[in-house]
């Protein structure tokens, strides 16, 4: 039997897709999921006020993405109606971040291995315990794997400097206001000036708040204020010279080629290995 | 691919349970032959009245099956989100799912617009799950809720009630609904004071579910000994907040003390 015309084995076909997503989420802006003492901080480096990167999905789930704006809108519709049917159909407390992420995984395995196009899509998915310890935070990526992750994720455009930066200024137990310097640093490219508040889209999941939905979005003069607190409270201590320190890796990664194949790869890919789900 | 994943369009989440999981809807059950009205628990009044920059709901706690007493402290007064809440009359197990619907409702919408739906929307999209109850009704299974909400637009609180058909009928400053809402309306028409405080708004209202009480059958009293109050809550700028047990406790002890001396109630002015 003759091989059909066009045939492309299903190795290449898997592997131009991941390829053709990983271009696709690259060429966005980055995104950062943080613990921190009293819950989980979300950031994205947004230019829309109206289109987020960062919703609300239930009580004490939240969600950021990067990549394909109505690719990962409609995986956040999805998630609001899978949340709110079962916490419909048996209770609010039923609902859980482990579930959502499962969903998401599925659908996102489906579209990648039927679709001509996989989604350009990187997520998270987080919900917020009664302690850090109980805090889950799930990355999904455009074929479907999850991963189970724990303190601070950088996604999107230059993931691989941002996570490299966040990681220099992340440590545990942070107050909100360091972890929001920690992202803001992550997300500033050395050299640069950090983005503009207007260009911040900031939500927290706080454990401490007194209502059922934990999710919150800080904006306008609340934002600001925190970003100072965070500033003034990070100069006295001498990490002032932290500008200067960043700035010879900084020399080193920004005019470098998107990451084509960045070193520490997305948990899972057609050469890698094929979901690990990471729960083990 | 999962069914929530198509069609993304519609921000209402009643409108996608009726494609995904219709069984689910209070109102999809199909219609019992008979008439079954007096065998299942009815839950029965509630007040509501405005005060200035804000409005008040309150609800005694008796459901009834016939002339059985089926529960003393049922909850009939419901947040439904930030701004507002309803009370539920008539039958209770439909009115408690409706509820929970209309609640699971506002905030779908929330959460998939990013806005939050103005007075009259959310006033509107209850009274299309009414009538989407109506032939369950016309076998004795209604449910005749009544809305309030803080209107931030106007800075003031909004009373809606409906029939059976749907509505909504906008009340300017007190409604009552259930059995016991003809005793309760004489006594808020004669208590009420326009640009109350918010305290005194409170006052009215648990005076007039005791009128109510007094008469209606069907209609709970303070219950001072197993200490089962009526459900209060307040919603203004601020939010919704339900007051405690004991901020409760503290006003029917007051309005007990008053009736012991005069069983009818505060007098209002003939002249």
């Amino acid at each position: 039997m003759s091989i059909p015309f066009g045939y492309v084995p299903a190795e290449q076909q898997m592997r131009d897709k991941a390829d053709y997503a990983r271009k696709g989420i690259a060429r966005g802006r980055s995104s950062v999921v943080l613990q921190y003492d009293n819950g989980i901080l979300l950031v994205a480096h947004n230019a829309s006020r109206a289109l987020h990167k960062i919703s609300e999905i239930y009580d004490r789930i939240g969600f950021a993405a990067v990549g394909r704006y109505n690719e990962f809108e409609a995986l956040r519709l999805a998630g609001i109606r899978y949340a709110d049917i079962n916490g419909y159909s048996y209770d609010r407390a039923d609902v859980t971040g482990r579930g959502l992420a499962n969903f998401y995984a599925q659908q996102l395995g489906m579209i990648f291995t039927d679709s001509i196009k996989p989604f350009e899509v990187e997520i998270v998915v987080a919900e917020v315990g009664n302690t850090p310890e109980e805090d889950q935070i799930y990355r999904l990526t455009f074929d479907g794997s999850v991963q189970d992750e724990h303190g601070a994720i950088a996604m999107g455009g230059q993931a691989d400097a941002v996570a490299a930066r966040l990681k220099d200024h992340y440590r545990e137990g942070m107050t909100l206001e360091e972890a929001l310097q920690a992202a803001l640093a992550a997300l500033t490219e050395p050299g640069n000036e950090p983005p503009p508040t207007s260009q911040l889209e900031v939500a927290i999941l706080d454990r401490t708040r007194p209502l059922q939905r934990k999710f919150l979005r800080l904006t306008g003069r609340r934002l600001e204020r925190l970003i100072e607190a965070g500033r003034k409270a990070a100069e006295p201590s001498g990490e002032g010279g932290e500008a200067a320190t960043g700035g010879p890796e900084a020399q080193a990664t920004p005019p470098a080629t998107p990451p084509a194949t960045p070193p520490t790869a997305p948990p899972t890919a057609p050469e890698g290995e094929i979901d690990t789900g990471s729960g083990e | 691919m999962s069914p929530m994943m198509l069609d993304t369009g519609s921000p209402s989440f009643t409108e996608f349970l009726s494609s995904y999981a219709p069984h689910l809807l209070p109102w999809r059950r199909g219609v019992p032959a008979e008439p079954v009205g007096d065998q299942i628990p009815h839950a029965t009044t509630i007040v509501a009245a405005t005060f200035a920059g804000g409005v008040v709901m309150a609800g005694d706690r008796r459901a009834t099956s016939g002339n059985m007493i089926s529960q003393r402290d049922i909850e009939k007064v419901f947040r439904t989100d930030e701004y507002s809440c309803v009370g539920i009359a008539g039958t209770a197990s439909i009115g408690i799912e409706l509820a929970r619907l209309y609640c699971v409702e506002l905030e779908h919408y929330e959460k998939r617009e990013g806005r939050v739906l103005s007075a009259e929307g959310k006033a509107n999209r209850l009274a299309t799950m009414i009538r989407g109850n109506l032939p369950m009704a016309m076998q004795g299974l209604a449910v005749v809720p009544m809305f309030v909400a803080y209107d931030p637009d106007r800075g003031e609180g909004r009373i809606f009630s409906y029939d059976v058909g749907g509505g909504p009928y906008e009340q300017k400053n007190y409604a009552a609904i259930g059995s016991g809402s003809i005793f309760a309306r004489g006594a808020l028409k004669k208590l009420y004071r326009e640009n109350a405080s918010a305290e005194d708004t409170v006052l009215v209202c648990l005076q007039a579910l005791y009128d109510a009480a007094d008469d209606d059958a069907a209609t709970g009293g303070p219950d001072v000994y197993r200490q089962i109050y009526p459900v209060v809550a307040v919603i203004d700028e601020e939010g919704f907040r339900r007051l405690s047990d004991e901020e409760v406790e503290a006003h029917v002890r007051s309005l007990l003390e008053g009736r012991s001396q005069s069983p009818d109630g505060p007098h209002a002015p003939l002249r």
